[in-house]
């Protein structure tokens, strides 16, 4: 795999940059890494975050060091669909425990883990600013809400059809 | 019914367009500020006696007058949107669906401030939200509000929209500005403040979206106005996010005058609590303010009815009372237990400390693995004196109030329920079946009138 941004979004990279004054283009480098996640099958690999440090002309250690703090960039390979189910008080007060459990065992995985097919990644994640629609989560770029055994049902459903028809892409419902 | 400023047109079809909103009056306080003075804008906003609505309180007009002006040197307004506080989702509501409100804010908050580029940083996972502010600036930009020379008045002005990417710590105002630099969230010393040394290295006001929103109408009304509602030092209108049990989970603009009673209660706000259970805890002001039982929380320690406003919530300090917070109203049933809800919390602090302080970065961990330890009938009697120990530890030791977010709500959880605490210790079997239950300390046990 050739690792290089598509046209469209090396526009985006510059109108990115754009943003700032003059020679401040490293405050580009947490949304150039959302934009080489999305193209790069959900993940941020080396040689991806290198490819970035290139193009922001920044040490690689820069990137490494931000990509490793902030916990919506993945550094391990995850499935099309990324399963991230909110946990803290508010989620918990309202059933999020049994939530995860019923996706653990609908999908027999684990947190962290992702299905054997590729196909499903479980995330526990701590508030997402969603408290009064508890329990949630977050699928791509959306929040699905008012959680329930039936909708995630519904849910995987929906991944696996979208899955099915779907050309090419990385898979994120969006 | 409260009075409505921030939110009252959020629910006309199409507001989230620009040729709806500006129909209901939009873009008139950028109107009317460009033809005042920024120092008199600056002048409205310290008479309007608004406080930053991210949780701290602080009188934005006297923060907007520290921002150091030194010729040639530009200065920022960045907007924070970085909403993770636990229990807190009032800015994502207003951004959602009324995004103009806050880029009307944003441009007549620049003239203020004389910025001419200014910055509106959004936590990352609210994707589809910046979204909807990027459409809302193109649609200003398009009607002559952003850019060159707005409405012709030589003042020039850009707003522009940056994603996190998933960091409770970058909500404070240094680690948003490292940030917004592409670097870890680490938060600076201070001093020097942003108003001298912010975004790179500029004088820069960081303001939360409910503040800059709040200026609108401050600017439309006039301060004197604005100030006239509410009641002593808080003013104007609130926001408040609530969750938790309750019947009707949702935002809710309160003019601050009404009772945590009412609020609690009243279908007109949260519509009681479900299934007739009863009231047993609440935190006010997002997971970082102390917790109460139901009666300190209904009643000050001094037995007056507790108001939902900055004052009545932080009567008795945190010995009885607690704090207004970010807003973010969490209630717990009788049902709820007081340590697994805490423990959640711990975890929360643990997973966002961002590691530059050892007490923050070692004390949070601790902090969640006793506490899951007592959860799970694993738990000695010393644990309980040790957690105190740890929280006192980290509270004030730190170089941001990540720290101190982190020790209340432990700390208050053992003043408070410390008898719940102990049930767990003296009964490790019985607490991974069942819960502590409510026990004497909701009384009076409050009976909603029928």
């Amino acid at each position: 795999m050739t690792i290089e941004f598509t046209k469209e979004r090396m526009y985006k990279v510059q109108e990115i940059i754009n943003k700032y004054p003059a020679g401040k283009q490293k405050s580009a480098l947490l949304p150039v890494l959302h934009l080489a996640q999305e193209q790069f099958n959900g993940w941020l690999d080396v040689p991806v975050m290198d490819y970035v440090a290139g193009l922001l002309k920044l040490d690689p250690i820069e990137v490494y060091e931000v990509a490793s703090f902030y916990s919506m960039y993945n550094l391990k390979p995850v499935g099309k669909y990324v399963f991230e189910v909110c946990q803290t008080g508010p989620c918990m007060l309202n059933g999020s425990d049994d939530i995860i459990h019923y996706i653990k065992n609908k999908l027999k995985i684990s947190e962290g883990e992702t299905t054997a097919d590729g196909m499903f990644t479980l995330k526990t994640v701590e508030c997402l600013g969603a408290c009064g629609y508890a329990p949630m989560m977050q699928l791509g770029k959306h929040y699905r809400e008012h959680l329930t055994p039936a909708k995630v049902d519904e849910i995987v459903e929906e991944c696996r059809k979208q899955a099915a028809t779907a050309a090419n892409g990385n898979g994120y419902l969006s | 019914m409260s009075k409505k400023l921030l939110l009252e047109k959020a629910h006309i079809e199409g507001i989230k367009s620009y040729p709806v909103y500006r129909r209901e009056g939009g873009y008139v306080s950028v109107e009317k500020a460009l033809k005042m003075k920024p120092e008199e804008i600056v002048e409205e906003v310290k008479v309007s006696g608004l406080r930053g609505r991210g949780g701290a309180g602080f009188p934005t007009g006297m923060k907007w007058s520290f921002l150091a002006k030194p010729e040639g040197v530009p200065r920022y307004l960045v907007c924070n949107a970085d909403e993770s506080e636990p229990g807190t989702f009032k800015d994502r509501y207003l951004m959602e669906f009324i995004p103009h409100l806050l880029i009307e804010g944003m441009i007549a908050s620049s003239y203020a401030l004389g910025c001419n580029s200014s910055y509106i940083y959004i936590r990352g996972e609210y994707h589809w939200i910046a979204d909807i502010l990027e459409e809302a600036i193109q649609e200003a930009k398009d009607n002559g509000w952003l850019g060159d020379n707005i409405q012709g008045s030589g003042f020039s002005c850009n707003v522009y929209v940056q994603r996190g990417a998933g960091a409770y710590i970058c909500g404070e105002e240094t680690a948003l500005l490292e940030s917004l630099e592409g670097k870890r969230g680490n938060p600076r010393i201070k001093p020097p403040f942003p108003a001298v040394k912010g975004l790179w290295d500029c004088p820069t006001v960081v303001n939360n979206v409910e503040t800059i929103a709040a200026v609108v109408p401050i600017i439309n009304q006039g301060g004197a106005a604005y100030a006239s509602i509410g009641v002593g030092k808080s003013t104007g209108t609130k926001l408040i996010s609530a969750c938790g049990n309750i019947n009707k989970p949702g935002v809710y603009e309160i003019d601050m005058t009404i009772s945590v009673e009412e609020f609690i209660f009243s279908d007109t706000y949260c519509g009681g609590i479900p299934n007739g259970k009863r009231l047993k805890a609440c935190i006010p002001g997002g997971s970082s303010v102390p917790i109460l039982p139901a009666n300190l929380l209904l009643t000050t320690a001094k037995g007056e009815k507790r108001m939902m406003n900055y004052e009545s919530l932080a009567d008795g300090g945190f010995a009885t009372g607690t704090m207004m917070g970010s807003g973010g109203f969490i209630v717990l049933d009788e049902d709820q237990c007081i340590v697994k809800h805490t423990y959640t919390l711990a975890r929360f602090y643990r997973h966002e400390s961002c590691g530059q302080c050892s007490p923050c970065r070692e004390g949070t961990g601790w902090m969640e693995k006793i506490l899951w330890n007592i959860e799970q009938g694993k738990g000695k009697m010393s644990d309980i004196d040790l957690l105190w120990d740890i929280q006192r530890k980290i509270e004030g030791n730190t170089i941001c109030p990540l720290g101190d977010a982190a020790a209340w709500p432990v700390a208050a959880a053992i003043r408070h329920f410390r008898d719940e605490f102990e049930w767990h210790v003296n009964n490790p079997d019985l607490c991974t079946l069942q819960n502590y239950g409510l026990a004497h300390y909701a009384d009076p046990v409050y009976v909603p009138a029928t």
